[in-house]
């Protein structure tokens, strides 16, 4: 049996008093890949912000131990250490920070916790040379600042490029299908796709499933009202497509894969 | 801009008032001039407790020591509080119990007015009080706001049936010894409206008081009370007119708003008052202190003024924010048109934690006036999380006004925000041949353009009195672009 | 000596000079500060700025000329900069420190006492023609008491490269000193010139620097003015720089506040002839109890000119920061231009900052926006920098170094840049790994 990267148990969580997450129970094995959909307001976005650490979110029960270790215990900075990504549904404009600046600044927080040496300056123009080929992004990005200025498009790709620079090992894609036109989207799921390997796990918190058309999911799990209440494969996702979420909230529970 | 333009303009600007007449009534008035003797004459015609008495002659003692303020940018002639009369009061004004019993002349004024009384009382459903030179004469709808348990009526008569609320309450928001002006008012103020929203209340229609000026020499000093228990609700409006006179006319109010726990209040201003003709003669100098306390945690108190009348206008509708979580905005239009000068806008002092204002200031400047923002937003040190934002815009018809903006803002702590955003412009010739090219008149191209300037103002206010306002603007514009 | 809250100090002594016409000047500045007296808490222009403790300090004038040696001296220098350099110390001209080489000939750069002998036409012609007193009694105290300061004249079409860097520097251990240098720079048309003042200590004294600086722009002239300000924790300062602009000349003035007890910068350019460009940058960066407070007025007389505010500040500690700025746009300056931004960020609870910006516009076809910000640092940067593993010390001292950056990018002279940049980082969270990362 192989050791989850992730278990969550009896995940409860609240903002400003209000329950948004009810007892969420989920398991990721490294290399899978995990798939959240569920109607607005059904605690997705929650659930990828608790996972990377927002102090807005109160958990008030259930645990989260990541390989191994309490996630809950550690600050967002160390869980990204630790190799947990989010890819934010809204990526923050920082005006004034260059994006190669941030980039270094991340990079060498990551090696400095694995106690390696700081980045060369040459290997990191290298680097996000190359990883930026991945997701098709323009260079001229790298000496704005972060996220300034981009589009919606762009913004969503530069997440994924940070992906592939600080390789994570948990992976969590929050809407970032949301506001990509076809082409982009075709990009970033590639972008994705050569990114999946064996030890690295992915959660893509969706809306539609669409985007599971070009990156196929191992697990599709819906989320109504704070709780998964049906988990299957690909064929899950085509289903609510057709059907529609009313569908699975009036059929609370039936089957659990 | 084209010369037929500043034509438009000035015929546009130069259309005149139309309030400016005077009603024939015969009035009860005190010769000119102010010491002890007319505070206790004011104060017995009103028989008011004792109490009051002794309020009313500390505020006139405060008033001597004062002197009169310096600080704001407008110019106008030494007022002689000697000279002005501190009561009249309409001659045939025994206890009225229903409008049948006003004077008709009184009731054919407010229908000029286009405050139909009798007509609202049936059609609209919104409740009057109208305020005649200094005393109330006409309320609407008391029964029905009496089985809300809404309290809705004069000053004079509060003192008499609710003296421990009035006691309890006023100069609660606005000490006497506040300013030189409302040192003045709380000693001689004659009337004004009082309303007391119960716990839990809703008022069931829009309150509403009508001020006007109509005897010569006449200051007036009115008072308005507010107090809006847990949980209540009221939206009140008032409005003001007085006749054209060549003299200058005093009015210096004071308005204290209390909201408690959960309270809403909104007040909206129609302030026209006489401006006084094109070459600066004339007109009402409007001073008035409005304040309005925020008592309770996640009170909220909203002003919405609309500006266009007074020859010289001195006015800071301000929101203390003492609760937690309570809310403060201002939204206003200023237009000073002619020699008008208008100094306004509004203090935001935050001191409970997650408190918000949000202040809208729209200033329209044109002819020779001078149109002044000046706010202050003030964070103190406990008020964890407070917000402001402020807009500010100015809006120049003509080369010879100004537009001045003086923001003022102080925060003590770390964790707020605070934003101030400006910009002073033109009527742009582009957008007039815009929409001329698209048929419609210079006149009212300007009218559609300014309107939309003040939009974000004039929504904040009550449906019925939104027309107003917006009949209002196009007329004190007339005769002003350039 | 002299206690500024005494009666008995209104009555100015002047200092001796032989040169009438000057005296004249001296004279006028006197009675001018008799007239207006010391500014109180009730002077609207001085609400947020208390002069209590400059009033009630005995400061001492100094004769003579402490000797330092060029090591004490050396320190002050802006690395890799080359520049004409004057040292002044504790007013006095101090010749050994000081290296004027490279001047294009016909350009002159003197001690202004120097100057009042040998270029006396010159300097009667713009000296105390353009320091407002009116209502400001520290520029009448200064034209008063008139201190040596640095005289810069550039002629009709010249072009000075190297910079002018005039270092002030004040020692007085013991003894609370007050200085009052005066500085003219006249750039004639077509000329380009620019000068750095430079207010250093090497210690830890208590005196009290009172500027003055008249700046003339000739017509297409492009002046470029540098205000250092890196006084003792224990010092006062009031800087007042006048400038008066004529057509189509171009103004940058850049000020950066990093010393003081209690500092005040005033600036006041006119803009007197058409096509006029205007630049205000300042940077203020406030630890323990500083006061700093910020004074812009800038005069849009004419049509067709351009000014632009920016004033950002980091506040620290228990510091408090004002800045009052005014666009004045006078009724004939149609198409005036202006912009006025004051950001302000506050790292603690205890700091506080005021801010007044403000517009006064008497012409109707103008484009004039200003903006205020008092805040502390965006938390969702902070959580999207920390979600990619930036611990939160380090996440602060990058978006710190961020907001503050702006003002220094505006600034030409690479190595002031990188002395600021060096000055900053010592004062971030993680300095150092921001340093890094750059």
């Amino acid at each position: 049996m192989t050791t989850p990267l992730i278990e969550i148990k009896n995940l409860h969580a609240n903002i400003d008093g209000q329950e948004i997450l009810r007892g969420l129970d989920l398991t990721i094995n490294p290399g899978e890949v995990h798939s959240i959909m569920g109607p607005n307001g059904s605690g997705k976005s929650t659930l990828a912000q608790v996972l990377a650490g927002r102090d807005a979110f109160e958990v008030t029960e259930g645990e989260i131990i990541y390989e191994g270790k309490d996630l809950l215990d550690m600050d967002p900075d160390e869980r990204a250490c630790e190799g947990v990504f989010l890819a934010f549904q809204y990526p923050v404009e920082i005006p004034g920070v260059r994006t190669t600046q941030f980039l270094k600044a991340a990079i060498n927080a990551v090696r400095k916790h694995r106690g390696e040496d700081e980045i060369d300056a040459l290997d990191a123009v290298k680097l996000f040379r190359e990883k930026m080929k991945l997701v098709d992004m323009d260079e001229s990005l790298l000496k704005r600042a972060v996220n300034e200025g981009f589009s919606g498009g762009e913004k969503k790709r530069h997440e994924i490029f940070q992906m592939a620079v600080l390789e994570p090992k948990l992976c969590i894609l929050d809407e970032t299908d949301s506001g990509l036109d076809i082409d982009a989207l075709r990009i970033v799921a590639d972008g994705v796709n050569a990114m999946r390997s064996k030890d690295r796990s992915f959660l893509l918190i969706t809306h539609y499933q669409r985007l599971l058309d070009y990156i196929v999911p191992d697990f599709v799990h819906v989320l109504v009202n704070g709780r998964i209440v049906q988990s299957g494969d690909k064929g899950l996702a085509l289903e609510l497509e057709k059907k529609g979420y009313s569908w699975v909230e009036k059929e609370p529970a039936a089957a659990t894969a | 801009m084209t010369t037929a333009t500043e034509q438009t303009i000035n015929e546009f600007t130069g259309k005149g008032y139309k309030h400016g007449f005077v009603t024939e009534i015969e009035s009860d008035s005190l010769p000119p001039g102010l010491n002890e003797d007319v505070i206790r004459f004011i104060s017995e015609k009103k028989k008011e407790p004792d109490w009051m008495l002794e309020w009313r002659l500390k505020a006139y003692r405060d008033w001597l020591e004062m002197e009169m303020p310096d600080w704001q940018n407008v110019n106008f002639h030494p007022i002689d509080f000697q000279k002005i009369i501190y009561y009249s009061a309409p001659k045939k004004k025994p206890q009225l119990d229903s409008l049948d019993e006003v004077d008709p002349e009184l009731l054919r004024t407010y229908e000029k007015l286009g405050i139909p009384l009798e007509e609202q009382k049936m059609l609209t459903g919104v409740a009057v009080d109208a305020v005649f030179d200094s005393v109330s004469v006409a309320t609407t709808f008391k029964e029905k706001l009496a089985e809300a348990g809404v309290i809705f009526c004069p000053m004079s008569e509060a003192l008499q049936k609710h003296p421990d609320l009035v006691k309890k309450y006023i100069g609660s928001v606005v000490p006497t010894n506040d300013n030189y002006f409302a040192a003045l008012n709380s000693a001689v103020f004659s009337d004004g409206s009082f309303v007391y929203i119960p716990k839990g209340v809703t008022c069931p229609m829009e309150l509403s008081t009508y001020f006007r000026i109509n005897a010569m020499n006449t200051g007036q000093f009115e008072r308005t009370l507010i107090i809006a228990a847990e949980g209540a609700s009221v939206s009140y409006l008032e409005g003001c007119t007085a006749p054209m006179r060549d003299e200058n006319q005093l009015h210096a109010a004071v308005v204290e708003l209390v909201a408690l726990d959960d309270a809403h209040i909104k007040y909206s201003t129609i302030q026209n008052w006489y401006p006084g003709d094109e070459n600066g003669k004339g007109g009402i100098y409007n001073f008035v202190t409005k304040r309005g306390d925020c008592r309770g945690d996640r009170s909220h108190i909203s002003w919405t003024q609309v500006e266009t009348g007074s020859a010289v206008t001195w006015k800071y509708p301000s929101c203390v924010l003492k609760g937690d979580d309570s809310i403060g905005e201002f939204y206003s239009v200023a237009l000073t048109n002619n020699r008008q000068q208008a100094d306004t806008g509004t203090k935001m002092i935050h001191i409970g934690k997650n408190t918000r204002s949000y202040i809208v200031s729209k200033g329209i400047s044109a002819g020779f006036s001078d149109n002044t923002y000046r706010g202050q937003v003030k964070v103190l040190k406990n008020a964890s999380n407070a917000r402001n934002y402020t807009q500010c815009d100015s809006l120049l018809m003509g080369d010879k006004c100004g537009a001045h903006t003086f923001p003022y803002i102080e925060v003590g702590n770390s964790t707020s925000q605070v934003e101030h955003e400006a910009t002073t412009s033109k009527i742009g010739e582009d957008q007039i041949f815009y929409c001329t090219q698209r048929g419609i008149s210079e006149e009212d191209a300007v009218s559609l353009i300014v309107n939309g300037f003040c939009k974000e103002v004039l929504k904040e206010l009550p449906m019925e009195f939104a027309v107003e306002a917006d009949k209002l603007l196009a007329i004190s514009l007339e005769g002003s672009v350039g | 000596m002299i206690r500024l809250s005494d009666e008995a100090a209104l009555q100015l002594t002047l200092n001796g000079t032989a040169t009438e016409w000057l005296r004249a000047i001296c004279e006028q500045g006197a009675a001018k500060f008799a007239e207006l007296g010391l500014p109180s808490r009730r002077h609207e222009e001085w609400r947020l700025t208390s002069i209590k403790q400059i009033a009630e300090t005995d400061f001492s004038f100094s004769d003579e000329l402490p000797a330092l040696s060029p090591k004490d001296v050396a320190r002050f220098d802006i690395p890799g900069m080359a520049a004409s350099r004057l040292v002044f110390i504790n007013g006095r001209y101090a010749p050994d420190h000081s290296s004027l080489q490279s001047l294009p000939a016909g350009v002159t750069v003197l001690p202004l006492m120097e100057a009042v002998s040998s270029h006396g036409d010159l300097v009667q012609q713009h000296l105390a023609k353009h320091a407002d007193m009116t209502d400001e009694a520290f520029t009448a105290l200064n034209t008063a008491m008139l201190g040596d300061g640095v005289f810069v004249h550039v002629p009709d079409g010249m072009t000075v490269e190297q910079p002018i860097h005039v270092v002030n520097i004040t020692t007085c251990a013991g003894e609370p000193l007050m200085t009052n240098p005066r500085n003219l720079i006249v750039a004639g048309d077509k000329a380009k010139v620019t000068v750095i003042e430079d207010y250093v200590c090497p210690d830890d004294d208590v005196y009290f620097t009172n500027a003055v600086t008249e700046v003339v722009v000739g017509k297409e002239a492009n002046v470029t003015h540098y205000l250092l300000e890196r006084e003792s924790r224990k010092a006062f300062n009031i800087a007042t720089l006048n400038i008066h602009q004529s057509e189509s000349s171009n103004f940058t003035s850049h000020s950066v506040m990093l010393g003081g007890a209690s500092v005040r910068n005033n600036i006041v350019p006119v803009l007197d002839g058409e096509h006029c460009f205007s630049t205000l940058n300042g940077l203020y960066l406030t630890s323990d109890k500083q006061h700093v407070d910020n004074h812009m007025r800038v005069f849009h007389n004419m049509p067709n000119c351009d000014s632009r505010q920016y004033y950002r500040g980091v506040l620290d500690d228990k510091s408090t920061a004002v800045f009052s700025g005014r666009i004045i746009v006078a009724r004939d300056a149609q198409k005036t231009d202006a912009v006025q931004s004051n950001a302000n960020l506050l790292l603690t609870d205890t700091a506080r900052a005021n801010t007044h910006p403000q517009l006064e516009i008497y012409a109707d076809d103008v484009k004039c926006t200003h903006g205020a910000t008092i805040g502390e640092l965006d938390d969702n940067a902070i959580f999207y920098l920390r979600a990619r593993g930036i611990s939160e010390a380090a996440a602060r001292g990058m978006l710190i170094h961020a907001f503050a950056a702006e003002s220094l990018e505006r600034m030409d002279i690479e190595p002031i840049v990188e002395l600021l940049e060096a000055e900053l980082y010592k004062r971030l969270p993680e300095g150092k790994m921001v340093q890094a990362t750059l």
